[in-house]
């Protein structure tokens, strides 16, 4: 177990990176406290998958310093390091028996075969496979593998964390809540440090105690759940967290009042921004008033507890949630409540003076 | 539950029957006519049972030259099945140089037989050949036509140099499709190289590699075009394949009952070695 500190990594596929979009991240500077659970969050193609493997140590960086409790291990192969990985597809080798699965990494590191012997006990009995022991691991299902997959990080004592990439792509969604809270429970008896890589915002959110949102080659955010949905940091957290995500509206700022699409509002304080900006609030924090805005209902969305209205600002896309039972109104107009309202400047969430 | 029953489609399997028929059932069927009968022309025919049949199986020559035939080809496995795979994990797997290797790589094989027989021939000649001449230069008395020796020698790398690349292909084949996660989750493990391979290609690659020893089986067992460009079964019969003493008997001695029974033998014998073969390499694969 460790605290895990990348210093400034950057990292580029091609060999000679000049322009900043060479990089496949671009700058990283972060701490993982020893063990955390951490969720690794954001789309296909924004560096999660770089960003693992640089601290596994299948990738080296480009730039920057990779510390394992305060040790540089940068120049440290993978094996060195103590790192167990789960992938997306589940790997596992063929022609061994489970047993022999899981004992490999201890094997392969010359452990006597009685401690070889009373680790994959453990193992076997924390994982819960449900298949026996002696049996070929390669008629197992898909989730059976995947725990395979796992105990071969758990089997080794001293691990410093376990990474998952994407584990849970190919298992079926039933399982994929087992196993889930399956990993919880682990985390919870071992405190390993866990970083866990996924696309999937309820994954995330369910698994880990801080979500570290990445786009396009830079972590935007860091928090917890609550924290992410309350004061998104970037348009595209609050975009790409909650359901539907935040809207986001270009405005013009004077002093305290917005003008959005020829209509005025006022801020609930005065942005460090002025002229050009954006004005992010979430579904949850558009209410339907008298007096506001308005706007027209292009369709609604029943989704059981609550309806989703999806409207149209002037020019712009509005989403809003009308609580199960309430009227959507004939001319309605809309209300941005005061809490909810946050102003971006170039993606950027800028600071708001409160007004007295 | 009722099925439709429509004979004539039985006619659209017709010009598959006709063709199988005149290529392999006809012929087949006269050389079996040919095994159980003797004539001394005009047309008449005796009937003889298995006395060609155990003629072949009781004649030393016929002894002689299933041994080769057997020395050959395990030989020749053993070398180019290593070999094939040894080459196959040396080659890149991502950039340029990818199809230059696969380029090289086909080329033995698109060279026709007698072709292959004629190039190695001239280049294993003692005194013109470039092999023949670096060899006996270096001091060994190297001459194909004489020795038997070099004579095996020389066959046995022809056929290497022959037919590696397909053990190669088929072996890269098998190993590229392995995804990139079990070389990483390896490296994880700690897993040496040697594990690496003994754990991961190697369970990989065992279906192509079957096929790669079927193939090379069957055909090294059928060898008989560029063993008889090259040595035309000499010095002596010390290369005389089965197919090349199967030609010698029917066409040299128009011995036809003995020709034509060895022939099914030596059918036979390709289909159990094969079948052998199979079921030893696809053990434990059924359970998949």
């Amino acid at each position: 177990m460790a605290r895990i500190d990348l210093h400034h990594i950057r990292h580029s596929y091609r060999a000679r990176a000049a322009r900043k979009e060479d990089y496949a991240l671009k700058e990283v500077h972060h701490s993982w406290a020893d063990g955390g659970a951490y969720a690794l969050l954001g789309p296909s193609g924004c560096g999660k998958t770089t960003l693992l493997n640089i601290i596994s140590g299948l990738i080296h960086p480009s730039e920057g310093r990779v510390l394992f409790d305060g040790r540089d291990v940068t120049e440290l192969p993978t094996e060195a390091r103590n790192i167990a990985q789960v992938f997306q597809f589940p790997v596992i080798y063929d022609t061994m028996s489970v047993f022999d699965n899981l004992a490999f990494p201890l094997r392969n590191r010359r452990v006597p075969e009685k401690e070889v012997e009373q680790r994959v006990r453990e193992v076997l009995r924390i994982i819960d496979l449900g298949a026996p022991p002696e049996g070929r691991a390669r008629g197992l299902t898909a989730d059976q593998k995947q725990k395979i997959a796992l105990g071969r990080g758990l089997v080794r004592a001293d691990v410093s964390a376990i990474l998952f990439d994407e584990p849970l792509t190919v298992i079926d969604p039933q399982m994929k809540w087992e196993l889930r809270s399956q990993l919880k429970l682990l985390h919870r008896k071992f405190a390993h440090t866990m970083v866990y890589v996924t696309h999937d915002q309820t994954e995330a959110l369910t698994f880990a105690e801080r979500v570290v949102v990445m786009y396009e080659g830079e972590i935007v955010q860091v928090g917890t759940p609550e924290e992410l949905f309350a004061r998104p940091e970037h348009t595209f957290v609050g975009y790409f967290i909650g359901s539907p995500g935040m809207n986001v509206l270009p405005i013009e700022v004077e002093g305290t009042r917005a003008r959005i699409a020829d209509q005025e509002i006022a801020l609930p304080g005065a942005p460090a921004v002025r002229g050009r900006a954006e004005l992010g609030v979430r579904p949850e924090f558009v209410r339907f008033a008298p007096d506001g805005l308005p706007v027209s209902v292009r369709r609604v969305e029943d989704l059981g507890r609550h309806r989703v209205v999806r409207a149209a600002l002037g020019p712009h896309e509005l989403a809003a949630i009308l609580p199960e039972g309430a009227p959507l109104p004939n001319e309605p107009r809309v209300h941005f409540e005061p809490e909810g309202v946050h102003i971006y400047a170039g993606s950027r969430r800028v600071a708001m003076e409160a007004q007295p | 539950m009722t099925r439709t029953q429509n004979n004539a489609a039985w006619f659209l399997v017709l010009p598959v029957l006709v063709l199988v028929a005149f290529n392999a059932i006809i012929p087949l069927m006269t050389v079996v006519n040919y095994a159980v009968q003797d004539s001394f022309g005009g047309n008449v025919f005796f009937f003889e049972g298995t006395r060609w049949f155990e003629a072949v199986l009781a004649s030393d020559r016929f002894h002689q030259a299933l041994g080769r035939q057997i020395l050959f080809t395990f030989t020749i496995l053993a070398i180019e099945i290593p070999l094939g795979v040894g080459i196959a994990l040396c080659m890149p797997r991502r950039g340029i140089w990818v199809s230059v290797c696969l380029v090289l790589m086909a080329l033995p094989l698109l060279i026709p037989w007698n072709v292959v027989g004629a190039i190695w021939n001239i280049f294993a000649l003692p005194e013109l050949g470039l092999l023949g001449r670096m060899l006996n230069g270096l001091g060994f008395d190297y001459n194909f036509t004489r020795g038997v020796g070099a004579a095996w020698f020389t066959m046995i790398l022809m056929d290497v140099w022959h037919w590696t690349s397909l053990v190669v292909l088929l072996a890269y084949a098998g190993l590229i499709s392995i995804p990139d996660a079990y070389y990483q989750a390896a490296r994880i493990d700690g897993a040496s190289k040697w594990a690496v391979f003994r754990y991961i290609q190697l369970p990989k690659m065992k279906r192509v590699l079957t096929i790669a020893v079927l193939l090379r089986f069957m055909d090294s067992f059928m060898i008989y075009t560029e063993v008889f460009v090259l040595t035309g079964g000499g010095p002596g019969n010390s290369t005389t394949m089965l197919s090349i003493d199967l030609v010698k008997l029917a066409l040299g001695q128009f011995d036809l009952g003995t020709a034509a029974a060895m022939s099914i033998i030596y059918f036979l014998l390709i289909l159990i070695f094969s079948w052998i073969f199979y079921t030893v390499m696809m053990r434990g694969e059924s359970q998949q």
